[in-house]
């Protein structure tokens, strides 16, 4: 079924009786050629590429919840492509250009909405790594814009300008950036790789792995065993665990992130603004609600909540720079499990066991890259080769000295 | 979270500073032949188990001593806390 204005009309007149599921519920079949491992966003947009782009459609998404349960419907829904560094950006100005078609090629409301994302700096020097960061974006494709303080307050009059600690002085504004509609983004693709065939069976935890001979064929489940010809791991904050199944231990640490939302406001903040001096990112939901959140709490967890000591940092952040948010009620506040990894970036590669794949280490970062991590690993399942903007995320950069590290922090997840 | 600390009692997680899976402590000789590979593996590569963690906390808001905390990672209940130092006095 195809969405449109007409079949709006349509279904409006005529009761609202046509609508069907979007997606079927299936029993899993005996075989398949591809398993992914975790309905989450980046699954099943690989499924959704698998089956849309690379014309494989014998596809299984297994699930051991529902999908959208993961952090996919947990993030703060931010996207951006204001990478700096050549492993990472144009992976991510790929995803953003994905983004910006993706309600057509899907043919589903993702409520993207390019409301533009700015990066407060509050010192010369944040001055000048932000205006080398832009020039670094300019140089892959994407848009980048050094605002002064002037510009700031014609788009945020509300800002603490004046703090006498952290006084605002400018900006790096991405205008392509801003905020999708999260769990649209996991129905839209499931309804996408559904729609080509794909199974997409809820409730199937994967056990264990059939590995004969370095050769993985397939996987052990509570609904019992499934045979594939390739199996894709793609299990965000519990890729550890999936992996270590198969014997790997992998270069990732578990970590919480926590996420608020405030009670519905009118609208007054435009845009997407993240605080310089402090983790504290914000934006405003289209219910009205303040989304925001800050730093991961620090420590390993695989517990879907996090601690005090965070939600007071996160909301001291708030108040330093945008003082009136102290008015605003805390309506919601959750947490998910991130897939820190060693250098702060993700990875989308073969494993030394034959057939056997992995897409993890998203950090608290994966969500703008959905699309893109569908439409790579997709690549590297169809054909065996890393898509041309992957290439640098393999999982052994660490022997040969690869490492992606934006901040330059080192093999410590908690601080990437 | 609240520490146990076996010298100064029950104290704030947040006075502590986390570095992260005890096996830090176990640093490979460098003149080993594979040196190479066991400080990759060491520097890099974690078990990242989901229930019980042995990790490392420094009491850096305190008296500076090195924690080893025995944590359920799918409920943060603190289970063991003990002196880092213990182990190094038994040449580990
Ligand atoms: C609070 C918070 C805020 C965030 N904010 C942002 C943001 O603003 N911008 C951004 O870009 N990113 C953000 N992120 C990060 C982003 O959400 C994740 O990096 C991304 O969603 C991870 O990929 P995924 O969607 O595939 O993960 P998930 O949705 O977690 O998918 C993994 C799935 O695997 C399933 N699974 C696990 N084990 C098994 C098994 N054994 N068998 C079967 N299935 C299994 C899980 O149930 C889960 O559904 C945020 C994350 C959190 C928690």
């Amino acid at each position: 079924m195809r969405y449109s204005l007409l079949k709006i009309i349509k279904e409006g007149l005529t009761g609202n009786k046509g609508w069907r599921p979007i997606w079927r519920n299936p029993e899993p079949k005996k075989k398949y050629d591809v398993i992914i491992i975790g309905g989450g966003g980046h699954g099943l947009s690989t499924a959704y590429y698998l089956s849309n782009v690379y014309g494989i459609n014998n596809v299984a998404v297994l699930e051991k919840g529902w999908i959208g349960s993961g952090n996919i419907g947990r993030n703060t829904t931010i996207i951006r492509s204001n990478y700096m560094l050549p492993g990472n950006e144009p992976f991510y100005e790929l995803s953003l250009k994905l983004w910006e078609g993706l309600e057509q090629d899907f043919n589903y409301n993702a409520m993207i909405s390019q409301r533009g994302i700015i990066n407060l700096f509050h010192s010369d020097g944040q001055r000048d790594a932000y205006a080398r960061r832009g020039n670094a974006m300019l140089l892959e494709g994407a848009d980048a814009e050094l605002l002064d303080e002037e510009s700031v307050r014609d788009i945020c009059p509300f800002l603490d300008f004046n703090n006498a600690r952290f006084p605002i002085k400018g900006g790096l504004m991405q205008k392509r950036g801003g905020t999708v509609r999260h769990d649209a983004v996991a129905w839209g693709y499931a309804r996408g790789a559904d729609n080509k065939g794909v199974d997409i069976i809820q409730n199937c935890e994967v056990t264990g792995f059939k590995i004969v001979n370095g050769v993985c064929r397939g996987v052990e489940t509570n609904l019992g065993p499934i045979s594939a010809n390739k199996i894709a791991s793609c299990a965000a904050g519990s890729s550890s665990r999936v992996m270590s199944l198969a014997g790997i231990k992998l270069p990732i640490e578990s970590h919480v992130l926590q996420a608020f939302v405030s009670e519905g406001l009118k609208p007054i903040l435009p845009n997407v603004i993240t605080f310089g001096a402090g983790h504290f990112y914000v934006s405003q939901s289209d219910k009205g609600g303040l989304v925001f959140g800050g730093d991961i709490d620090g420590y390993n967890s695989y517990a879907q909540r996090g601690n005090l000591p965070v939600v007071e940092d996160v909301c001291e952040g708030g108040m330093a720079l945008m003082p009136f948010i102290g008015r605003a009620k805390l309506l919601r506040m959750w947490g998910g499990v991130m897939d820190m990894s060693m250098d702060g970036s993700p990875f989308i590669d073969k494993t030394h066991i034959q057939g056997l794949y992995f897409n993890g280490g998203w950090c608290y970062g994966g969500f703008k890259a959905t699309p893109a991590s569908g439409l790579c690993y997709a690549h590297l399942l169809a054909t065996d080769e890393p898509h041309e903007v992957a290439k640098e995320l393999t999982l052994d950069r660490f022997i040969h000295g690869k490492i992606i590290d934006e901040k330059g922090v080192g093999a410590q997840p908690n601080l990437h | 979270m609240v520490i146990n600390h076996p010298l100064l009692g029950p104290r704030d997680a947040s006075e502590f500073v986390y570095l992260g899976d005890a096996s830090l402590m176990d640093r490979p000789n460098w003149l080993d032949k594979d040196a190479g590979q066991k400080f990759y593996k060491y520097q890099y590569l974690r078990d990242n188990p989901h229930l019980e963690h042995k990790e490392l906390w420094f009491h850096e808001q305190g008296d500076r001593s090195w924690l080893i905390v025995t944590r359920n990672i799918s409920t943060h209940e603190i289970l063991t806390v003990e002196l880092a130092k213990k182990f190094f006095d038994k040449g580990v």
